[in-house]
């Protein structure tokens, strides 16, 4: 089967519940000198998800029953309950309703899960799930005030909530894990993402976004701005280490702060069915899972375990794997558990955060919309997994199938 | 080049540049577009216009493009503008400052250098309609090859003509070719004409004005990719509605057109503003012409209308009075000092009474109650404001629950009790002094000491009602004008005793109510029905004397007034024009004289002088003829003319002497309020200037 044929919907199951498409705006990085200062977080949200409907002219808009939309800060351009706002924003019937939803850098990957349930259940058929953060208009942790109880009773080491801190963290526990190791990854998530731009893998899924700056004409963007294509080893290890002296951790070896939105539209099988639409993956099962929050980068371990026995399946049934590169210490980690090579093919084949960014709450589609593309290149893969950390502590992880692989939807 | 401009540029060097700004966008297909944002860096609240720097600016920045197209650079130019607005047109105040030939000119055709280039730039230019686009900034816009409109641009017209110029920055070409002449003269002629009427971006695009029409969410992303796929070949553009006049068929579209829009402007203007007329000659003459060609008669036209009295009224009575004047009222205290008004009493439940009541609770959505001396007075009046109420539903502009909201906030009562808790009780009932004075006691009596008294009275004395009150220091003339949801105007009068904190509240409420409110002294009549009654009374004397009928009704054509003096005079009623006459005369004496002749027709119960004929020709009323007493003095329509424009001047000078109003900017911004004069007569006074009225009466001018 070709990677543009439609599935059998004989495979669907009326409750299946697939990912029929993703988009997403390209990202930006944080800042005054970033592409999107000026723009609001609401308006990019409303861009990926004008530009969702645009692919899918199949789906009426009355028949969406649901626009769940995370942003991890939920004030400002980004209040006022941001899956409704961005709904009515993108002139979608009044009739549809929208929620806003926060699991930090996990907020567009429950976005999909806690609709999933939905659809599972029966209460919905049509789903929009995305995410956004502007983290130029909202500085990460802006407007927090964390517990005293934190740190008098040990709770949360204040020092966990600084992420970059729980990726040095990570680094002492698995002392396998060198500067060297970390940067090596990075270097090859910058190759790999300027090889899959080259190969037109990353643009079919991006949508222009025209912004503003203040002072300037209004800018169309096609393509991400935190990429720097061609960094070497020798760049990265110029790098300081921010959150420690002689650490590990560089802006080099981790995700920038960064400005951008993402948009997934999910359905029942039946909705599929009857609205003549071609899944690119179906739900086979998602978790997430807590683990100490001064190491949340160890978050995807557990949060994997869990959804590989829900599914039951071991790792080896695996055949791609999109996880989220906050840190590559945190990647690292995972791939060492499971003793996965950190150059394996299987793993982020276009590159990941480190070189694309990472605007907090909108990351989970974008593994699910490059994973779906994965899926349709490689029809010889059944199974994919989507995988990030999640601050204070936690991680997420979905596991998909491929529709176009032979054995679709067959009980295994 | 731009050597020609340089003083052009000089004399505007406080311009608020509106600056062109681009940007290199590679589009998805790889093509190479500069998109080019017009922007003058301020918020929404100040659009972006046209002076003569900003067009310098836009020019060598098209010109520096279009040496890049020649060098192979670039494959199109995009132009749009800052949120909101393409751009606003020309800059009023730059172009009320062009008094000579040479600057006008130099204006008209800086403007034609610039658009040509997006005309001829040597790729496809686009132009990217994301917001409000008039006059100037529409004409950008069909200069361009390509065109596409945002579904919420907002207003987007051709509006010159009725601010004394023609769209000749070859808008008025290049329209009628685009979208046809029919649709093109409405956008011309009579939209301008017809309360300045613009078009919707959904509209725009029905007419073909645009090639495309896409949401505002993401309409510079849809828009940039329309121009992807015109460059690519991947969409064609067709317009069905383009025409070409050298087609002998079409060439006489362009003519019948025309003649239909000089009907229309004929029935509106009687040749009285010479900018619509103009537009119509060029739009004639522009038929078997190039566009090149038809660019000198636009600059000619340009020039010349730029040297009128009429543009230059247009302009103060534009900018100066109803932007500026009208939202500003001058003598108006600090709005700090207004008290909330929550409640609100009608007195009275006739058709005045009931059209305030429906106004109030419109605008403020408060309580508001009227009363009368019976019931079914009561009933009638609540009748006719639901009745109203229900219009605006079904017109689609009140919801049924702003609907249900108001008719819950409106009632009626037979007794003056229920004004006890009000903030504002206005009357509006029989032009009688000791009437109103008797209502006041009574509202006096059951109301608040602060609570305002208000008097809708055209001719009597707002002091004469207040003598008697305990409170005359809340007392003020709130003075309307029928239709009263549609007439702009209120006048606020005080007396001695009106404390300023009342007068302060009632314009804050009169802003609430979206009023033009200026303020008056109290003196008879305040001051549009003085200048009106006035300007009746000396042709009604004309008339009186012996000159026949239609010479003394047409005598002012040439000033092009909303209407004739007699089609007023039958307007407003004869009864209450004679009463309002009586109550001049007794204040002012001779100069408002009260006339036998119209005295007769209400007694023979004749309500007007011309009734038309089996043919529609108007013709003197045969009733009326039988009643009338001419006297054998006949005057010519010219000697009455010129009577009433030297007894405006006077009445005017009389009225800023005695301190009715401020200055003679409120009389002006008061006639074309109040009363619709035409702005070409800048409202009144300086057209009295202008034909040496004031001179001839007053010894000055009014105005410089």
């Amino acid at each position: 089967m070709s990677a543009n044929t439609p599935v059998a919907h004989d495979s669907l199951a009326a409750r299946d519940v697939v990912f029929i498409d993703g988009v997403r705006t390209p990202f930006g990085k944080a800042g005054e000198k970033g592409i999107y200062h000026g723009t609001r977080a609401d308006d990019l949200a409303v861009k990926a998800v004008k530009a969702l409907l645009k692919r899918n002219p199949e789906v009426p808009a009355e028949r969406i029953d649901e626009v769940a939309m995370a942003a991890t800060t939920q004030t400002g351009d980004q209040g006022l309950t941001i899956g409704r706002t961005v709904g009515l924003l993108s002139g979608l019937p009044k009739s549809v309703p929208g929620f806003a939803i926060d699991r930090m850098c996990a907020g567009a990957m429950t976005a999909v899960t806690s609709t999933a349930g939905g659809i599972a259940f029966g209460a919905y058929d049509v789903v929009i799930a995305g995410g956004v953060e502007h983290m130029g208009n909202h500085p990460m942790g802006e407007g927090a005030d964390p517990n005293p109880r934190f740190l008098s009773e040990k709770i949360v080491d204040p020092q966990a909530l600084n992420m970059g801190n729980t990726a040095e963290n990570l680094h002492d526990r698995f002392p396998a894990i060198t500067k060297e190791r970390a940067d090596r990854y990075a270097v090859a998530s910058q190759a790999k993402l300027a090889a899959a731009y080259e190969k037109g893998q990353i643009q079919p899924d991006l949508t222009p976004v025209a912004a503003k700056r203040p002072g300037e004409g209004w800018m169309l963007n096609t393509v991400d701005e935190p990429p720097r294509p061609g960094t070497t080893l020798e760049d990265l290890a110029q790098l300081r280490t921010p959150f420690r002296a002689h650490g590990h951790v560089t802006a080099g070896n981790a995700a920038g702060l960064n400005d951008g939105a993402t948009a997934a539209l999910l359905t029942s099988g039946a909705a599929a069915r009857e609205l003549g639409l071609s899944p690119k993956m179906r739900m086979v099962s998602f978790s997430f899972a807590g683990v100490e929050p001064d190491v949340m980068g160890y978050g995807p371990v557990p949060a994997t375990e869990k959804a590989l026995a829900q599914a039951g399946l071991s790792i080896d049934d695996i055949g791609l794997f999109e996880i989220n590169e906050a840190f590559a210490v945190q990647v690292l980690s995972f791939l060492d558990y499971y003793g996965i090579d950190q150059d394996d093919p299987r793993v982020n084949r276009y590159g990941g955060a480190i070189a694309i960014g990472h605007p907090l709450a909108s990351s989970g589609v974008r593994l699910m919309t490059q994973l779906a593309r994965q899926f349709a290149e490689d029809p010889s893969v059944r199974y994919g997994v989507t995988t990030m950390c999640i601050g204070l502590g936690m991680g997420g992880t979905v596991i998909w199938e491929n529709p176009n692989h032979k054995d679709f939807g067959s009980k295994a | 080049m731009t050597q020609e401009f340089t003083a052009l540029a000089e004399l505007m060097h406080d311009e608020v540049i509106t600056h062109s700004l681009t940007r290199d966008i590679t589009l998805v297909s790889g093509k190479k577009l500069v998109l080019l944002t017009l922007d003058n860096g301020l918020d929404h609240r100040k659009p972006s216009t046209l002076g003569p720097n900003t067009l310098l600016e836009l020019k060598s920045t098209l010109t520096a493009l279009s040496e890049r197209a020649a060098a192979g650079e670039i494959d199109a130019v995009a132009i749009t503008g800052k949120p909101y607005f393409l751009v606003a047109g020309a800059d009023l105040s730059a172009v009320q400052r062009l008094n000579d030939p040479q600057a006008a000119t130099a204006m008209a055709t800086l403007g034609h250098q610039t658009y040509d280039l997006l005309a001829d730039l040597g790729v496809p230019t686009f132009a990217l309609i994301n917001g409000l686009s008039l006059g100037g900034g529409l004409e950008i816009a069909l200069a361009c090859t390509y065109r596409t409109v945002s579904r919420s641009a907002g207003a987007l017209g051709l509006p010159e003509s009725f601010l004394g110029l023609i769209p000749g920055w070859a808008g008025i070409y290049r329209l009628p070719r685009l979208i046809g002449p029919e649709a093109a003269m409405k956008v011309i002629i009579n939209n301008p004409w017809s309360n300045n009427r613009t078009l919707s971006g959904a509209e725009a695009f029905e007419l073909g004005i645009a090639d495309a029409l896409y949401d505002s969410a993401d309409f510079l992303e849809r828009s940039l990719e329309f121009a992807d796929e015109v460059l690519t070949g991947r969409r064609e553009v067709t317009r069905p509605n383009a025409v070409d006049p050298a087609d002998e068929a079409v060439a006489q579209r362009f003519v019948d057109a025309a003649d239909q829009a000089q009907a229309f402007i004929d029935a509106k203007l009687g040749g009285a503003a010479p900018a619509p007329y103009k537009a119509l000659e060029v739009f004639r003459q522009g038929i078997g012409r190039t566009q090149k060609e038809s660019a000198q008669l636009e600059i000619a036209a340009l020039t010349e209308l730029m040297g009128t009295n009429e543009f230059r009224n247009t302009i103060y009575a534009f900018l100066d009075l109803v932007q500026k004047r009208g939202k500003r009222p001058v003598g108006a205290p600090s709005s700090k000092l207004a008290r909330p008004v929550t409640k609100v009493g009608v007195v009275g439940a006739g058709l005045m009474a009931s059209q305030l009541a429906l106004l109030f609770v419109r605008r403020l959505s408060v309580p508001v109650v009227i009363t009368d001396l019976d019931q079914s007075r009561v009933d009638k009046g609540l009748a006719y404001i639901h009745g109203e109420l229900d219009k605006l539903q079904a017109k689609g502009r009140m919801s049924q629950d702003k609907v249900n909201r108001a008719k819950a906030l409106v009632s009626g009562s037979i007794s003056k009790e229920a004004f006890s808790d009000a903030d504002f009780v206005i009357e509006a009932v029989f032009e009688e002094l000791t009437v109103k004075q008797q209502v006041f006691a009574e509202v006096e009596a059951v109301v608040s000491s602060e609570c305002i008294l208000a008097t809708n009275t055209s001719s009597l004395s707002v002091t004469e009602m207040g003598r008697n009150l305990k409170h005359p220091e809340r007392l003020v003339g709130f003075h309307f004008f029928n239709p009263v949801a549609v007439m702009p105007l209120l006048e606020i009068a005080s007396t001695q005793w009106t404390d300023e904190s009342t007068v302060a509240t009632a314009f804050a409420l009169g802003k609430a109510l979206r009023k033009t409110c200026i303020r008056s002294a109290d003196a008879a009549a305040f001051i549009v029905n003085r200048v009106l009654l006035r300007l009746m009374s000396e042709v009604q004397a004309a008339f009186d004397e012996g000159t026949d009928a239609k010479t003394a009704d047409n005598a002012l054509a040439p000033m092009g007034l909303p209407m004739t003096p007699f089609t007023l005079l039958a307007m407003v009623g004869l009864p209450v024009a004679q009463h309002v006459t009586e109550s001049l005369h007794a204040a002012f004496g001779e100069r408002f004289k009260v006339s036998a002749n119209v005295q007769h027709l209400i007694d023979a119960k004749v309500t007007k002088v011309w009734i038309k004929d089996e043919q529609g020709q108007q013709q003197l009323n045969p009733e009326a003829v039988a009643v009338i007493e001419q006297g054998d003095q006949p005057s010519s329509a010219e000697q009455i003319l010129l009577r009433v424009q030297d007894a405006l001047a006077e009445e005017i000078g009389l009225m800023l002497a005695e301190g009715v109003v401020a200055e003679p900017q409120d009389v002006d911004l008061a006639m074309i309020t109040g009363a619709g004069w035409p702005m070409h007569l800048g409202g009144i006074t300086p057209y009295l200037d202008q034909v040496g009225a004031s001179e001839r009466v007053n010894g000055r001018k009014f105005h410089g």
